[in-house]
C-alpha cells in the first residue's frame, strides 16, 4: 500500500520526498572508470586493433596497370565517376541527386571544390616530368592544343586500342592506330605512377605544406582495383559496409539502420539513394531526439512491462508493503 | 574487370594481439541480410546485457552514511 | 560583497542562478531515491567512464601526433586503447538509452535530459566517423571515398569534406569531442538538477501521470 516512503504513483515533476537510502557517487564514478580501464587494456592486448595499409597510386599502377591506365584514360575523355559527377567539383547537366524529384541539396549548394579531372589527375601532374622530357612536353603541349573534337577522336581511338594493349616493362604496347599524343600521355602517367611520382604529385599544391587527399582518393575511387580490396573485406555499400570494418573487427553497429536503407529496394538500385537515405535519416533522427514529444511513441514503455521488473523491488514495496529486508531507507530531511 | 584476377593483399599490421582479428573476414550471410560475426557478437552482447541489467537483483542493504 | 538581494553584477547574477539551480546537495548528493535499485542504472557512469578513457588514450595518441601508430607498437597498443574504449562507449551508451526509453525518463520535465542524451549520441557517431577517417590508413581512404556521396548528396560535402585529412582530423580532435563534452556535462547536470526519474505510477494507482 502507498505511503509517504513508497507513494504508489509519484509526481516526476516533483522532488522526491519518498525514501531514500545512503550513496556514494564519486566512489562509483572512481570504481566505473578503474573497471573500464582495466576492460580496455584487457580488449586492447587481447585484440589490438587494424591497420590496414592505405592503398597508394603506385600499388595500383604495379598491381592493376590495365586498371590504372583505363581509369587515366576516362579521366582525360571526362567519362569517369568524377567527370559525371556534379557538385561539389563541377557543374555537370543533369548531374546531382535529388531527394524528391527536382529537389536537389547537392545542386543548390554548388560546386564548392573544382575539380578538372583531365588536368587534375593527367595532364598537371605530367608537367613535371614534361620538365626534363622533351617528348613528353611536346605532347602535352599538342593534346592541350588540340580542339575538343580532335582530343576526343584521339582518346576514342586509344579506347578501342586499349583492348589489345599488353604491357611491357617501360611501355604500353598498342596495335597500331591514330592515338595522337595520348599514348605518350598514358606511358608517361604510367611509369610517373609506377615510380611514386604521381602520389607527390596530385597532393601538391602551391603551398609547401599538405593535408588535404582529396585527389589522389578520387582517382582511386574512380578504378576498380580499390573497390575490389574493399568488396573482399565486405565494405561495399551494398555489402552493409558502412558498419563493417577490415578482417574481423567489430565495426560501427550503431550505423546498422543507415546502411540498412542501402540495402533494400527501391533505393538499392536508385541512383538518388544518397539524398533519399540521408533526409530518410535526419528525420529520424529528430524523430529520436524529439521522442518526449511524439504521441504513440512515447507511450510504449508504458505498455510494455519492462519499467515493472527494473522496479520491481520499489513497487513490491508501495502494492504489499513488503520492503527490501535489509535496506535502512532514509526519509528525507532525516540525518545521522 | 576483364583479364587475370589480382593478387592483392590487405596489409594488415597486428602487432602483439593474443587473437588475431585480421584474417580473412567471416561473415553470415542470408539473402540480402550480411553481418559480420564480430558485429553481430557485440549486438548480441549488448542485448544480453540489457535482460541480465534488469533481470539480476541489484544488492540491498547500503551502510547508511 | 552586495547584500542578498541587491546582487548587480553579472557574476554575481550567475552566481544566484547556479546555486538556485544546483546547490551543493543536489550537485553531489549521498543519498538517493530507494528505487534507484536496479542494474540498468549503471550504464550512465560507464558510458561516461568509457568517454574519459576514449579522451585519455586520444591523448597520447596526440602526444606523438597521427603518424606515430603505425611505426610504433606502444603507439598501436595506444590506439587500441583508443578503438576498444570508444567500442565500449557506444556499447554503453546504447544500452543506457534502451534502459532509459523504457523507464520513459522524459517525464517530470525531464524531456531536455533525453534531447541532451540523444544529441550526444549523434554527435558521438560523428565524432568516431571523424576518427575513423583520421586513421591514415586504407579504412580511412574507403570511409572517405563512401562517405563523400552521402555529404555531398545533401550539400555538405561542399564545406565537410571528408577527403581533406587536416579538417577532419582537427574536427575529431578539438571540435567534436569539445561538443560532446559539452553535451555530456549539460546532460548530468540535468540529472542532477531534477533528480533521477521516479517509477511510472504501480497498478493500484489507476490513472496516469505524465
Amino acid at each position: 500500500m502507498s505511503s509517504k516512503e513508497y507513494p504508489l504513483a509519484p509526481d516526476p515533476a516533483l522532488e522526491w520526498t519518498g525514501a531514500k537510502r545512503g550513496y556514494d557517487l564519486v566512489k562509483e564514478l572512481v570504481i566505473a572508470l578503474v573497471a573500464v580501464a582495466l576492460l580496455t587494456v584487457l580488449l586492447a592486448a587481447l585484440f589490438s586493433s587494424p591497420d590496414a595499409k592505405p592503398v597508394t597510386i603506385a600499388r595500383w599502377a604495379n598491381a592493376a596497370p590495365r586498371d590504372f591506365v583505363a581509369t587515366a584514360l576516362s579521366e582525360l575523355d571526362g567519362t569517369s565517376g568524377i567527370a559525371g559527377y556534379g557538385p561539389p567539383y563541377a557543374h555537370v547537366k543533369g548531374a546531382g541527386q535529388n531527394i524528391i524529384d527536382g529537389i536537389s541539396l547537392e545542386r543548390a549548394v554548388g560546386v564548392h571544390i573544382p575539380i578538372n579531372p583531365a588536368k587534375t589527375f593527367v595532364l598537371d601532374p605530367l608537367s613535371i616530368p614534361a620538365q626534363s622530357n622533351p617528348p613528353l612536353a611536346a605532347a602535352l603541349n599538342a593534346y592541350r592544343d588540340a580542339s575538343t573534337a580532335q582530343q576526343q577522336a584521339w582518346t576514342s581511338a586509344y579506347t578501342k586500342g586499349f583492348d589489345h594493349a599488353t604491357f611491357a616493362p617501360r611501355n604500353i604496347v598498342l596495335p597500331a592506330g591514330r592515338y595522337g599524343p595520348v599514348a605518350t600521355l598514358m606511358a608517361n602517367l604510367l611509369t610517373q605512377a609506377r615510380s611514386g611520382g604521381l602520389d607527390g604529385a596530385l597532393v601538391s599544391t602551391s603551398r609547401f605544406y599538405q593535408t588535404d587527399y582529396t585527389n589522389p582518393i578520387l582517382f582511386l575511387a574512380d578504378g576498380s582495383y580499390f573497390p575490389a580490396l574493399a568488396e573482399q573485406q565486405n565494405l561495399l555499400g551494398s555489402q552493409w559496409g558502412m558498419m563493417n570494418e577490415t578482417g574481423n573487427y567489430p565495426g560501427q553497429a550503431w550505423l546498422w539502420l543507415y546502411t540498412f536503407w542501402y540495402q533494400i529496394p527501391p533505393f538499392s538500385t536508385s541512383s538518388n539513394a544518397d539524398a533519399q537515405i540521408w533526409a530518410i535519416m535526419a528525420i529520424l533522427s529528430l524523430g529520436l531526439i524529439g521522442i518526449p514529444f511524439i504521441p504513440g511513441v512515447r507511450s510504449i514503455p508504458r505498455y510494455l512491462p519492462l519499467y515493472r521488473l527494473i522496479w520491481r523491488d520499489y513497487y513490491r514495496a508501495a502494492e504489499h508493503g513488503k520492503t527490501p529486508p535489509t535496506s535502512k531507507p532514509v526519509i528525507a530531511g532525516q540525518r545521522e | 574487370m576483364t583479364g587475370p584476377s589480382i593478387l592483392f593483399q590487405l596489409g594488415h599490421t597486428v602487432l602483439g594481439a593474443v587473437v588475431d582479428l585480421s584474417g580473412r573476414p567471416r561473415y553470415i550471410h542470408s539473402g540480402w541480410f550480411l553481418i559480420s560475426v564480430a558485429n553481430l557478437a557485440v549486438i548480441v552482447a549488448m542485448i544480453v546485457l540489457f535482460a541480465l541489467a534488469i533481470a539480476l537483483p541489484f544488492p540491498r542493504g547500503r551502510r547508511r552514511p | 560583497m552586495s547584500t542578498p538581494g541587491e546582487v548587480r553584477t553579472w557574476t554575481g547574477r550567475v552566481r544566484e542562478v547556479a546555486v538556485a539551480a544546483l546547490p551543493p546537495e543536489r550537485l553531489l548528493p549521498d543519498t538517493q531515491p530507494v528505487y534507484v535499485a536496479s542494474w540498468i542504472y549503471v550504464f550512465g557512469v560507464l558510458t561516461l567512464a568509457a568517454f574519459v578513457v576514449v579522451l585519455a588514450s586520444g591523448a597520447v595518441l596526440a602526444l606523438a601526433g597521427p603518424g606515430w601508430w603505425h611505426v610504433s607498437s606502444t603507439g598501436h597498443f595506444f590506439n587500441s586503447l583508443h578503438l576498444w574504449s570508444t567500442e565500449l562507449f557506444f556499447f554503453f551508451m546504447v544500452v543506457h538509452l534502451w534502459g532509459k526509453f523504457f523507464m520513459a525518463a522524459w517525464r517530470g520535465r525531464r524531456a531536455l535530459t533525453w534531447i541532451t542524451g540523444a544529441i550526444s549520441f549523434l554527435v558521438s557517431i560523428a565524432t568516431a566517423f571523424t576518427g575513423y577517417l583520421s586513421q591514415q590508413n586504407f579504412a580511412s581512404q574507403w570511409i572517405g571515398g563512401q562517405a563523400k556521396d552521402g555529404l555531398n548528396a545533401s550539400g555538405v560535402g561542399a564545406f565537410f569534406n571528408v577527403l581533406n585529412f587536416g579538417q577532419m582530423f582537427m574536427w575529431h580532435i578539438v571540435l567534436l569531442p569539445l561538443l560532446v563534452a559539452l553535451l555530456i556535462v549539460g546532460h548530468v547536470l540535468l540529472v542532477r538538477r531534477s533528480g533521477v526519474v521516479p517509477p511510472l505510477p504501480a497498478r493500484l494507482a489507476g490513472g496516469d501521470k505524465r
